[in-house]
């Protein structure tokens, strides 16, 4: 009782109100971002890549709802109008058979971008299970299987793509069959090399200490963290395979006539660019070059927006 | 170093093996025979055809024929075309592609440098920005557009050089630049990039403390260093290239192996396609493994990294 009125007694002029300065100087300036938005912020910023991203989403639209403002069917034919340039009746002028090229284009668009998309997700699943697998386990596993990768990433891709297509028969199956099957090796590489970094990291640890199992380290942990430079490849890849599609089918490998890919139009197109069809060469010429560019951009934007180092 | 070549060259005949074989089942798992379409009237001619072409024994006496003939660079004779074998259509086709291609890396490579070097010493200058944006372009627009707009401007419209063919050096300007200005664009990405990164050094301060010429500081101490990136993408681009020729040589009538294998994969000439795969692939291969090793003479660093066995 008699240390209780010992304590020491703070009189009331010792508290003062605090100095507002120094108050707002421990205040949070920026609302905190996730990572996120925070990459989303940068790349809005970076127009030329806004400017591929809304000519995607426009030409997605167009690949969807484009045949409906159309009168004609993307097989039609119609054989007095062969060859006819650009008019009221078809936008895009027709084809030697008299098929509209401007229906047939956006069935092209849709081609493309199912051919670019799939690829890039089928690469994507095959990508970060081996890439996974391989990076997480290390050891003689990771040997194991970095080797086998290192092999398939010497073949000349095209070169076994082409192989697989005269085998299996041309079809858009088997072009995305034959594509996945020769593409899948550079995002296991990627996958594998972010998790060999972060599994290193103290939260996978913290995460370990916790008791969690190895799928949902995987799943929780380093999945997440290596999505930017995963979404970077898979944004790439698309451009590639829409260039492999439409490669394929100008050397005739690929969807044939009747069905249209802009890849077969400009073949179709090439015996006539000496008569002045210019029309038949150039709408599936601009849409390859354009989808590509687009996705280009997209792609180097979001390299850009998504590595932390930039961070302004 | 010598342990890391030859490590290299064991992985080259690996993936040389891989790609026969692969080849070899591929083609054998396509049903029926390659004389089905037409099928002559006359039984023996039908088996004296099968045994030239070896089709009569079973497959694992055919794949180590195969896998011998291989070694000895012999790939058989064509189905399609008689009295041509694959080895002449090669050796006929095969100098013309060569030179396509050596051209237009040549073209590619020393453009490609010059543009992404200017564009990296005038950063976010006007030069810059016109060189990002050709080589943008470049990346975007797929070879084969690029051929068809070059004939139909450049030889059509304006009539300033040849459409076709590979006879003369003034043929061959359109179609190795529609060639090379996709690997052009790629290189003076790169070299843009690394350029960047080179010149923020403190040794380029040094050179600069030094008092050397511009000139010497760019070439001798910025580019030395910053194309080794530039070395490392040749293996990828080659197998672009090649693969380039294809189309290229295919649109301008060019007589290369380029066009015979277009022309073999759309009537079916399956000996011509296999041994053009085999024949492309173990030659990208070979130069994929001669970039690798120039790769680590070029850069010391790569010995310390590779001795530790982790390639």
């Amino acid at each position: 009782m008699v240390q209780k009125e010992e304590r020491l007694i703070v009189p009331d002029e010792w508290f003062r109100p605090k100095g507002k300065d120094s108050e707002e100087a421990e205040s949070v300036v920026r609302p905190s971002l996730s990572y996120w938005k925070d990459a989303w912020h940068r790349l809005r910023k970076n127009k030329l890549a806004i400017s591929g991203l809304i000519f995607l989403i426009v030409l997605t639209l167009f690949a969807i709802f484009g045949p409906i403002f159309s009168s004609h069917t993307v097989t039609g034919t119609d054989f007095p109008n062969q060859n006819k340039a650009p008019s009221a009746e078809h936008w895009f002028g027709t084809d030697e058979a008299g098929r509209d090229v401007f229906t047939r284009t956006w069935y092209g668009a849709r081609i493309s971008l199912f051919v670019g998309v799939m690829a890039a997700l089928i690469d994507f699943f095959i990508g970060i299970i081996y890439g996974g697998i391989s990076g997480y386990k290390g050891g003689r596993t990771d040997t194991l299987m970095m080797r086998i990768i290192e092999i398939l990433y010497g073949l000349p891709h095209l070169l076994v793509v082409i192989l697989l297509m005269v085998v299996m028969g041309a079809s858009l199956t088997t072009i995305i069959i034959a594509l996945t099957i020769t593409g899948w090796v550079g995002m296991a590489r990627i996958v594998r090399g972010q998790v060999l970094q972060i599994k290193n990291y103290e939260f996978v640890t913290a995460s370990k200490s916790f008791g969690a199992k190895t799928p949902r380290i995987i799943r929780k942990n380093l999945l997440p963290n290596t999505m930017g430079p995963i979404i970077v490849q898979m944004t790439l890849t698309v451009p590639s395979a829409i260039f492999a599609e439409a490669f394929l089918s100008f050397l005739g490998l690929g969807i044939q006539t009747p069905f249209a890919s802009w890849g077969v139009m400009a073949n179709d197109a090439l015996p006539v660019i000496l008569s002045g069809y210019w029309w038949r060469l150039f709408f599936p010429a601009f849409f390859i070059s354009m989808t590509m560019f687009a996705f280009n951009v997209l792609g180097d934007g979001m390299q850009d927006a998504l590595d932390p180092k930039l961070r302004g | 170093m010598a342990v890391y070549i030859v490590k290299r060259f064991f992985m080259m005949i690996a993936t040389i093996l891989i790609i026969a074989t692969l080849t070899f089942f591929l083609m054998h798992s396509i049903p029926g025979s390659p004389f089905d379409e037409e099928r002559t009237s006359n039984p023996t001619i039908q088996a004296n055809l099968e045994k030239f072409y070896k089709l009569d024994q079973p497959v694992t006496v055919q794949y180590v024929h195969y896998l011998k003939s291989i070694a000895t660079f012999d790939f058989g004779p064509s189905i399609k075309k008689p009295n041509e074998s694959v080895n002449s259509l090669l050796a006929r086709g095969f100098p013309i592609s060569f030179e396509l291609g050596m051209i237009t890396i040549l073209v590619a490579v020393v453009s490609g440098i010059i543009l992404g070097t200017f564009a990296a010493l005038r950063h976010n200058g006007i030069i810059d920005y016109m060189a990002m944006a050709f080589a943008v372009v470049g990346i975007s627009v797929p070879n084969f557009v690029l051929a068809t707009l070059l004939i139909q401007q450049v030889a059509v419209t304006w009539q300033w050089l040849p459409p076709a063919t590979w006879s003369s050096p003034l043929h061959m300007i359109l179609p190795t630049l529609a060639l090379a200005t996709g690997p052009m664009a790629i290189i003076a990405r790169l070299t843009r990039a690394s350029m960047l990164e080179v010149l923020t050094q403190d040794y380029m301060k040094m050179a600069r403390a030094k008092g050397l010429t511009p000139f010497r500081i760019v070439v001798r101490h910025a580019l030395r260093n910053a194309l080794m990136p530039v070395v490392t993408i040749m293996g990828t681009m080659l197998a672009g290239i090649l693969t380039g020729t294809f189309v290229i040589e295919k649109i301008f009538a060019i007589p290369g192996m380029g066009k015979y294998f277009v022309e073999s994969i759309n009537n079916r000439d399956y000996p011509v396609i296999m041994g053009s795969t085999v024949f492309y692939s173990a030659f990208l291969v070979f130069m994929l493994f001669l970039v690798d090793s120039v790769y680590g003479f070029l850069d010391p660093r790569i010995k310390l990294h590779r001795k530790d066995g982790d390639v």
